[in-house]
């Protein structure tokens, strides 16, 4: 992306400005896009369990232009790119145990009566 | 002694140490590399930090939609769609300052840092006004949480006229102060023949006058939506909603209250009402607010650790200012502000995961 610079060290590797304004744009690109579906997405007939997957899409795309570019993970080592998205990894773990953990009590918990039943609205 | 003879004797073979090499690393790029993979493992941490936040809003979301869906119209998406931008701007200014610094571009590197400040302090003050705006409508964590239906205007003893909150007042204190500070300092500064110094006040105030920027901005723009009514008039067609909602889906509304203490079947009828008073069961828009409330309580967790981070970016970035002004970047020395811009990135990262969550709920 940038060899002009031939006299820096290895390790040493400047963005060209011309992509990083490339991302940038397409940030806020990518921002206007999750704004406008979401405000506008019913009206425009899309389905309304389609709109938080594509928020998430959205949002993962945006994280994935931050991360390659502005934090050079692009021309990163592999020890690092391994060790952060480990990190995904061991959060979807984290998020995934938990939900699917999340009802084990649920049975218990309807054991016990309503508000309602205990006591009805006095009118 | 024999520690001297070392250190000139490691001098003297052949190593290119730099002015800021450590001399327990072979080479500058090793000492980089060594900073890089310590930074990536801590915005590791940082990750796992949030996720816990993360999992009690997939968990919350899951069990009661409903509550999410009702609570995020509280939420104002053109506030958060400009605090979106604004961190994506401080993003794009911090990545053209780890350029320079790699280009040994001080001065430039000091400019990018300062802009990157300024947008991080935007970025609080506008965050200052959606928090005064929800305080002023009762909206609390969930143990505190009263919205005020009639009366959502905000107290303005202090802001007299000018419609500004009370509470917006009380947080632009400290930066208030802080602006002071750094003015005196820098006048100080430039009286005793510290010019760096001074720089570096200079900067801090400006940093400073950012948040005011971002606060009065917020204020200017949350004033003409109160002129057209839009987010109080919306309020009673909304409860109506909730009240609607809790009669159809009495199970998905009262679970999670359930689970405290309710007395047992067939207990005595009086105690019975006593605790449903309590837990305002007799009024099920009353007891929808709160659980609004529950959405708020994760809301204020996210975005004030978030906030947090800013903060700290703040700090972390001023000491690149700081080192900046002093010209210590060279092409094989570079890494501080690679790693604060790692950092800074990460916080964009995970607002651009708390903005769709939080704001654009449907």
């Amino acid at each position: 992306m940038s060899d002009q610079h031939a006299d820096l060290p290895k390790f040493c590797h400047p963005v060209s400005v011309k992509l990083l304004l490339t991302v940038f744009i397409a940030l806020i690109g990518l921002t206007v896009l999750t704004v406008v579906t979401s405000a506008m997405g019913p009206s425009l007939g899309m389905p309304r369990d389609f709109a938080f997957p594509l928020a998430m899409s959205i949002a993962t795309v945006k994280a994935f232009l931050v991360c390659a570019f502005f934090m050079h993970m692009w021309w990163d080592k592999g020890i690092n790119i391994f060790a952060f998205l480990s990190s995904l990894f061991f959060v979807s773990l984290f998020i995934g145990f938990t939900l699917m953990d999340s009802s084990a009590y649920q049975n218990d918990i309807n054991l016990f009566p309503r508000d309602a039943e205990v006591a009805p609205p006095a009118e | 002694m024999a520690v001297v003879d070392t250190h000139a004797a490691h001098h003297d073979d052949h190593h290119d140490h730099g002015e800021f090499i450590a001399h327990h690393f072979d080479s500058a790029e090793q000492q980089f590399d060594s900073g890089k993979l310590g930074i990536w493992v801590f915005l590791v941490t940082e990750v796992l930090f949030f996720s816990g936040l993360f999992v009690a809003y997939t968990l919350y979301r899951n069990h009661h939609p409903e509550i999410f869906e009702q609570a995020h119209v509280y939420l104002d998406k053109i506030l958060g769609g400009l605090n979106t931008v604004v961190l994506l701007f401080s993003s794009l200014t911090m990545a053209m300052a780890v350029r320079s610094a790699q280009l040994a571009k001080n001065k430039n590197c000091a400019n990018y840092i300062l802009v990157t400040m300024v947008c991080a302090a935007v970025f609080l003050g506008v965050k200052a006004v959606e928090y005064s705006h929800k305080w002023d409508m009762g909206i609390f964590v969930r143990s505190g949480f009263h919205l005020l239906k009639e009366h959502t205007h905000p107290k303005t003893e202090i802001g007299i006229g000018l419609g500004i909150s009370d509470y917006l007042v009380y947080i632009s204190v400290i930066p208030a102060v802080l602006l002071v500070v750094f003015v005196v300092a820098a006048v100080l500064g430039k009286m005793n023949q510290k010019p760096n110094l001074s720089k570096l006040m200079v900067a801090l105030a400006i940093t400073v006058g950012g948040y005011f920027l971002g606060a009065v901005g917020g204020q200017i723009y949350q004033n003409t939506q109160k002129d057209e009514g839009g987010h109080a008039a919306s309020q009673p067609v909304l409860l109506h909603a909730m009240t609607v909602t809790d009669d159809q889906h009495p199970a998905a509304a009262d679970d999670h209250n359930q689970a405290a203490a309710t007395p047992a079947p067939g207990s005595e009828q009086a105690g019975g009402t006593e605790h449903a008073d309590k837990m305002g069961g007799h009024h099920p828009k009353e007891k929808l607010d709160r659980d609004v409330g529950i959405f708020f309580s994760i809301y204020y967790c996210m975005t004030g650790l978030h906030a947090i981070h800013i903060f700290g970016g703040i700090v972390a970035l001023a000491w690149i200012y700081w080192r900046s002004v002093l010209g210590h970047w060279r092409h094989d020395y570079f890494g501080p502000v690679d790693y604060v811009g790692l950092y800074w990135h990460l916080v964009d990262l995970i607002w651009i995961f708390l903005f769709p969550l939080l704001y654009l709920i449907d």
